[in-house]
């Protein structure tokens, strides 16, 4: 095969990674403040889909307009989600909050079976089929469009935790949690925030996922999986890592795609993870775990 | 008499940091022997290297004739020496007959039989009453003495205790004394301890070790390293050794 | 021998016992076919539950992918079956060192590398994905068009080839749970399973009081699988086809581990009692909605996962234990 099919591969697998990358980040925000796994995080960018897929076929509403409010959506559920049902099990067994939201997500994903139906929703933009040419490569505009969006959203968020009062507070949180409520923050309203805006990153990610990718259910617990894989991989609590992990895992799945079949895909991700977990368990960029 | 525990020159560094800087003593068998130092002397450093919890980054560690230094935890217990921890660990969800048993099945298959060798040992450390108990539900003197129940059901012929004093009250502290002079007297049990409580050291120690930022800075008999004017400096200070107490 | 497998209960659940072993013993003449159909499936889940329980309830290693372990059982005796004309029990004997292989490996890799607590079950999940998708795309188990066991009329049944009635699978599924109780019983007050609480309890204080960790956590986890292996089996020749989609699938793994986790990890009558619960609970759910002209795909996952919910919530140890309590039949504590 030519260079240019790889080249082409490449660029939108890049593209496709940098989506994957915006997920995880609200994953990765979560468990390095929160210390919560959340195994209900597929199925909270399935419910973004879904959204976005709504107001598009209803009002009409591009997905990346609509990226705001849906975003606002999740974020608001989120909160309510760590403040109300999560606190309390910051500080049961792990395998205790594992499984809260293993059964939230688990009834996430069939209440979306009842109300959807099984069969594939998509959302058929005016630039769907749109491509744009520079030189050798042929780059999808939805594709341009969503990995663009995403760069700009990750953006913002280190810009938060970076420049913000309240992204420092959030970080001192993550790193010591006795001594920032010591100093007076609260604590419990901090982890609200953050799982809110893990949410509200996932919401993004979700709407401009369908410009790519047609939704069903059962893409909920994939894209858990997903995203842990590109977690590990890139590091837990590594913000920079998950964005690295998004890219590498989408490089991978395209690759993969090209040269094995493309429903065999996802196994290399899995590969990647079990390598990850023996040889570098704190991932590409993540702190080395006590 | 060859020692029953020998260090030669052992050293750990944690990356920039010496803990424990060549330090060599032996332990004879039979002997009660207290490592004693200011706090972040070494002291439990030195213990996880012997107990296998960590390795040494140069030196050697013999036991009862055989190298045992870089052996993983479980390997140097099955040797025969056993060990409690300065912050318990009982296991909490097990009754405190259970957790002795535990201990009784390393050197026993049967069940039944590690159960009887576990109430003699809990009659022995007096927690025969609390057998059906929860671990969790105890009392930290109580704790301290179902760790020391459980190492002892391991069958050892050194025991490392750290800290084992610590949290006691003075009636509690001599019981506890008591009974590691009796086992002491009873089987020969060679016992090796960290202690920062004093009036157990000078009742329990034929021979004391002190340690200061991970060196070995005075041996011998409790009355005369007590008395020393080294070991005097490193808990009270210079000005203190000259202003003079003693 | 009962005296040792039942020698916690209060004579009050001796008798209890013995009535729901009777009960259970003549179900085939009692109930229709309908209900014996939702009776295999609770046994099967009691004796799945189980095994699984066996990593977690007693070593403490929590498996969220023990689907693999039933998907290579059943491929197995299945392909065995239908390519030589093997007998589903010698089959058995083939498929328990696959998955005990299967098992090995992932412990070892898990086990050797440190990975541990959440780390582990995303890694058991990763196994059973790859398996899934493995094997969807394996010619020789036909790949996503799905392995068919023949199913010819039989006059008979056919134990040795378990081809035959509902019945005699009932009879074959209460066997098999039965021994998989004893076996627990049977590990759970031997030494292995004491060092198996130890691990689970505290890993380090363990390995301090002489117990290799490594070992046995190993054997927590070939045995499990070896027990598992036998569910596979009894589920190729009870659905007669394989599809690796749905017998590798996430959802097979977390059906697994309702049973335990609701009705009680680490205690001997928490599966059982959890795959009667939720299994019970979700077929009356299925009737109901049938009765009322409703047809809900996912409606029953729902409520799998809102029975999850509330025991996570409200009995993080279980029913069983709250239960016990309540009927004072409580197992010594443990």
């Amino acid at each position: 095969m030519s260079f240019d099919v790889y080249l082409n591969v490449a660029v939108g697998g890049i593209l496709t990674g940098l989506v994957y990358g915006l997920m995880a980040l609200g994953l990765s925000v979560v468990f390095g403040v929160v210390r919560i796994v959340n195994f209900a995080h597929g199925e909270m960018m399935t419910i973004a889909m879904y959204l976005a897929v709504v107001l598009f076929s209803q009002f009409h509403l591009d997905p990346l307009l609509m990226l705001v409010p849906i975003a606002a959506v999740l974020f608001v559920c989120g909160y309510a989600l760590q403040a109300g049902l999560i606190n309390p099990f910051i500080t049961r067994p792990e395998h205790s909050q594992f499984l809260l939201l293993v059964a939230l997500g688990l009834i996430i994903v069939n209440s979306l079976l009842i109300v959807f139906g099984p069969d594939a929703r998509s959302v058929q933009t005016s630039y769907a089929y749109d491509s744009f040419q520079i030189g050798p490569l042929i780059v999808d505009a939805s594709k341009l469009y969503a990995g663009g969006a995403a760069v700009v959203l990750a953006a913002l968020l280190f810009a938060f935790f970076r420049y913000t009062l309240t992204g420092t507070a959030i970080r001192a949180c993550a790193d010591n949690y006795t001594g920032a409520q010591v100093v007076g923050l609260d604590v419990k309203h901090l982890y609200a925030l953050t799982f809110a805006i893990g949410a509200a990153c996932v919401g993004a990610a979700g709407a401009i996922m369908t410009l790519i990718i047609d939704v069903t259910p059962m893409l909920g617990p994939t894209y858990t999986l997903l995203a842990f894989v590109i977690v590990v991989t890139g590091g837990l609590g590594s913000m920079p890592g998950a964005l690295l992990g998004g890219l590498l895992i989408g490089l991978t799945e395209a690759f993969a795609g090209l040269l094995f079949t493309p429903s065999a895909k996802s196994m290399f991700a899995f590969g990647i993870l079990v390598l990850v977990l023996l040889f570098r368990p704190q991932g590409l960029l993540g702190k080395r775990l006590a | 008499m060859t020692a029953l525990l020998s260090l030669q020159a052992v050293s750990k560094r944690f990356r920039g940091l010496v803990a424990v800087d060549r330090v060599s003593f032996d332990v004879p068998e039979g002997a009660i022997f207290a490592v004693i130092g200011p706090n972040g002397a070494g002291k439990t450093t030195l213990f996880n290297l012997i107990a296998g919890a960590t390795s040494p980054d140069g030196g050697t560690i013999t036991f009862a004739g055989n190298r045992i230094e870089g052996m993983t935890a479980d390997a140097v217990c099955r040797r025969g020496l056993a060990r409690t921890f300065q912050l318990v660990r009982p296991f909490p969800g097990l009754s405190v007959e259970d957790n002795v048993i535990v201990g009784a099945l390393q050197r026993r298959r049967d069940v039944a039989a590690a159960r009887e060798h576990a109430l003699t040992l809990l009659r022995r450390l007096d927690l025969f009453d609390k057998r059906s108990r929860l671990a969790s539900t105890l009392t930290l003197p109580d704790r301290k003495r179902l760790e020391v129940a459980r190492a002892l059901a391991t069958g050892p012929r050194l025991l490392l205790l750290d800290e084992v004093m610590a949290g006691l009250r003075p009636t509690e502290t001599d019981r506890m004394v008591a009974t590691l002079q009796a086992l002491n007297r009873e089987s020969g049990l060679t016992v090796v301890l960290i202690e920062h409580v004093m009036r157990a050291v000078m009742a329990l120690a034929s021979r004391v070790l002190v340690l200061d930022h991970g060196i070995a800075i005075a041996e011998g008999a409790p009355d005369a390293v007590v008395r020393d004017p080294a070991v005097v400096r490193s808990y009270l200070g210079q000005s203190h050794l000259e202003g003079g107490t003693s | 021998m009962i005296a040792r497998l039942s020698g916690n209960l209060s004579p009050r659940g001796l008798i209890f016992l013995a009535a729901l072993g009777a009960a259970l013993l003549i179900a085939p003449f009692v109930a229709n076919d309908y209900l014996l159909t939702v009776l295999i499936l609770i046994l099967y889940f009691a004796y799945t539950g189980q095994a699984w329980n066996i990593m977690m309830g007693f070593a403490g290693q929590l498996s969220l992918g023990h689907a693999i372990y039933v998907g290579l059982g059943a491929y197995v005796a299945a392909l065995l079956f239908t390519r030589y004309g093997i007998a589903p029990w010698i089959g058995l004997l083939a498929a328990i060192p696959v998955t005990v292989a299967c098992g090995a490996v992932i412990g070892f890799l898990a086990f050797r590398f440190g990975v541990a607590g959440v780390y582990f079950a995303i890694l058991t999940i990763a196994f059973a994905e790859f398996a899934r998708i493995g094997f969807d795309h394996l010619d020789i188990v036909n790949a996503s068009a799905g392995l068919f066991l023949p199913v010819a009329q039989y006059t008979h049944n056919d134990l040795w080839r378990l081809r035959g009635n509902p019945a005699m699978f009932y009879y074959v599924i209460l066997a098999a749970t039965v021994l998989a109780f004893i076996l627990s019983r049977v590990l759970m007050t031997s030494r292995i399973g004491y060092f198996w609480l130890a691990i689970r309890e505290d890993e380090i204080a363990a390995s301090a009081a002489g117990i290799d960790t490594f070992r046995y956590k190993m054997y927590a986890v070939m045995i499990s699988a070896a027990v598992t292996a036998f569910a596979g089996v009894f589920y190729a020749f009870f659905y007669n086809n394989l599809f690796p989609e749905q017998v590798f699938n996430i959802s097979r793994s977390i059906e697994i581990i309702l049973g335990p986790i609701i009705g009680g990890v680490g205690t001997l009558f928490g599966p059982v009692l959890g795959a009667f619960v939720l299994t019970g609970l979700a077929e009356t759910l299925n009737s109901a909605m049938l009765y009322f002209g409703i047809d809900l795909p996912g409606a029953k996952q729902v409520f799998y996962g809102v029975c999850l919910l509330l025991v996570v919530l409200a009995l993080p140890n279980g029913v069983w234990p709250w239960l016990a309590r309540r009927l004072g039949v409580a197992e010594r504590s443990r």
